[in-house]
């Protein structure tokens, strides 16, 4: 199942230069959230923020709290790899692991975490490759190709289940169709609806069309800063905050 | 306006053909040395190579025959020695530059690296000598294989770093996301990404150290009788190869083109069997 997200005075900066100021926000469990904004405005930063993904970067530093189901991110108590563990993420350009075949791809997640038994490592590889809508397409070379032998929407459906494998509380993904063709984003964000019914998700577009098609509610980010967070169809119908309706007429951005 | 879909000028096509034919050329120029070199040790070789050259130890000086079987096995003893010592080394410093390291100490590091590429072998057989060969008071395979070892280093360390640096910063944050931790995805996501390039590395620096003879004259030293105890002086095909090539006896003469040849053909075998090897299993990258 999945879970809510709590996030209180978010904070986030390369260096010097601060990309998230004070964000506030609250997600339902088991709901799609799209983050839209124009490009730099720290809506990358803001869900690798919820992985602690952020803070792998030299010199990134955040402060402020997240809150993902019983974990408290950001928690003195709190280990990095362990909520990372429990986050699912999907990146912007399909990233398997090259020298892995299909199969130790979507293992890999368990595997490197010493988890090796073999029957039960199956059915989850199949589970997850059955989620993630690849399983037909692959099933008959799952140990013969590698990962970065598929086509680019085959690579990033790979990525989604090596994500789901893990059996995470929340994914999140990072402008996932962004590299894809029309029909692989179709692909992608049919699969998005399906995973609702188990995940909570937060997805980073550029693509407004895939916001409102996906999403239950959307923020919409500026500058650092989240603008106005509401239901998908209060953002894209009758936004309150002008700098909204201008963005997503496409005045700017 | 002239047609783009011309045929091409009688110019155009003479000024390719000139440089089709000059490039060829540069790579026969390049290719040429070698094929001399392995040719005329064959040819100079061959003569001398039998079942005996490779199974008996060195005839005392006027009796023809023996071979040079114990320098064979203490090369491979001095070389396995010095793969113990630069493969750990040379990789471990090449992960911590590309993964770990920041700052003025990394720099330091590779500078380091860059400087000891550069010394002379016969200024690290000194080095080793001080400080092995004097200090347990005798010359030994083991002090040799220290030499070699550090000769190994900077050359697997700098390719590793090269290597890793080459690996998308993609890959690390795909295992980071997948809660794996630091240390495993730097030696099973990252290092087993970019892990052809670190073995082509250290089989560079394998072939490089191979058929060094400066370093093991004054720490391995060399041995005309069988030795398999690493703590004691071995015979090394380069030192071998040395003493009877300034030898002025013609049978020597010819047994050291034959040593010449072995190790050249070890050399080959070495690095096309670890070439087989990591190359088995590789998956299907094309679609």
């Amino acid at each position: 199942m999945g879970v809510g997200i709590e996030v209180k005075d978010l904070n986030a900066w390369f260096g010097k230069a601060q990309v998230l100021n004070e964000i506030n926000i609250k997600v339902a469990p088991n709901a799609v959230t799209a983050v839209i904004g124009p490009s730099g405005c720290g809506k990358s930063t803001f869900v690798r923020c919820l992985n602690r993904l952020h803070e792998t970067v030299p010199d990134a530093r955040v402060k402020g709290s997240v809150q993902v189901g019983d974990i408290d991110v950001y928690g003195t108590n709190t280990d990095a790899v362990d909520v990372r563990r429990r986050i699912g993420m999907v990146f912007q350009k399909p990233n398997p692991f090259p020298t892995m075949s299909i199969y130790d791809n979507v293992a890999a997640g368990l595997r490197l975490n010493g988890y090796n038994k073999r029957p039960e490592l199956d059915q989850i590889v199949e589970d997850a490759l059955r989620s993630a809508a690849l399983w037909d397409e692959v099933k008959d070379v799952l140990r013969k190709k590698s990962g970065s032998s598929l086509s680019g929407g085959q690579q990033q459906r790979l990525c989604i289940a090596r994500a789901l494998a893990v059996q995470p509380e929340l994914l999140l993904m990072d402008e996932p169709a962004s590299a894809l063709d029309p029909i692989s984003t179709g692909k992608i964000e049919e699969l998005i609806f399906q995973l609702k019914t188990q995940y909570t998700v937060v997805i980073v577009t550029h693509n407004m069309q895939q916001a409102a098609r996906v999403a239950d509610t959307t923020g919409f980010f500026l500058l650092g800063r989240l603008i106005e967070y509401d239901k998908t169809e209060k953002i894209f119908t009758t936004p309150s905050d002008k700098r909204t309706e201008d963005y997503i007429t496409g005045r700017f951005g | 306006m002239p047609s783009i879909s011309r045929p091409l000028s009688l110019w155009r096509r003479f000024v390719n053909f000139c440089f089709v034919v000059l490039s060829a050329l540069a790579a026969i120029v390049v290719l040429a040395p070698l094929a001399a070199i392995f040719g005329y040790l064959v040819y100079k070789g061959i003569g001398s190579l039998n079942w005996e050259f490779i199974t008996n130890t060195p005839r005392p000086v006027g009796e023809t025959g023996g071979g040079m079987a114990n320098a064979i096995v203490g090369s491979v003893m001095i070389l396995g020695i010095g793969s113990i010592i630069g493969l750990p080394l040379g990789i471990g410093a090449g992960i911590y530059m590309a993964e770990f390291g920041r700052g003025r100490f990394v720099n330091l590091v590779r500078f380091t690296a860059d400087v000891l590429n550069g010394v002379p072998s016969i200024v690290v057989g000194i080095a080793v000598y001080a400080l092995v060969v004097l200090r347990q008071q005798h010359f030994s395979a083991l002090s040799g294989g220290v030499a070699l070892g550090i000769m190994m280093i900077p050359t697997i360390a700098r390719t590793t770093e090269e290597m890793l640096l080459m690996v998308p910063n993609t890959i690390r944050e795909a295992a980071l996301g997948l809660g794996i931790p630091q240390w495993r995805t730097t030696l099973q996501v990252t290092l087993r990404t970019a892990y052809k390039g670190v073995i082509t590395g250290a089989m560079l620096a394998f072939a490089r150290v191979a058929g060094e003879t400066a370093p093991l004259l004054f720490t391995a030293f060399g041995n005309q009788f069988w030795n398999l105890n690493p703590n004691q002086p071995t015979a090394a095909l380069p030192i071998q190869i040395f003493a009877y090539a300034v030898s002025p006896f013609d049978e020597w003469h010819r047994q050291a083109w034959a040593g010449a040849l072995i190790l050249i053909v070890l050399i080959v075998v070495a690095v096309s069997a670890v070439r087989v090897v990591t190359s088995r299993g590789t998956m299907e990258h094309n679609a």
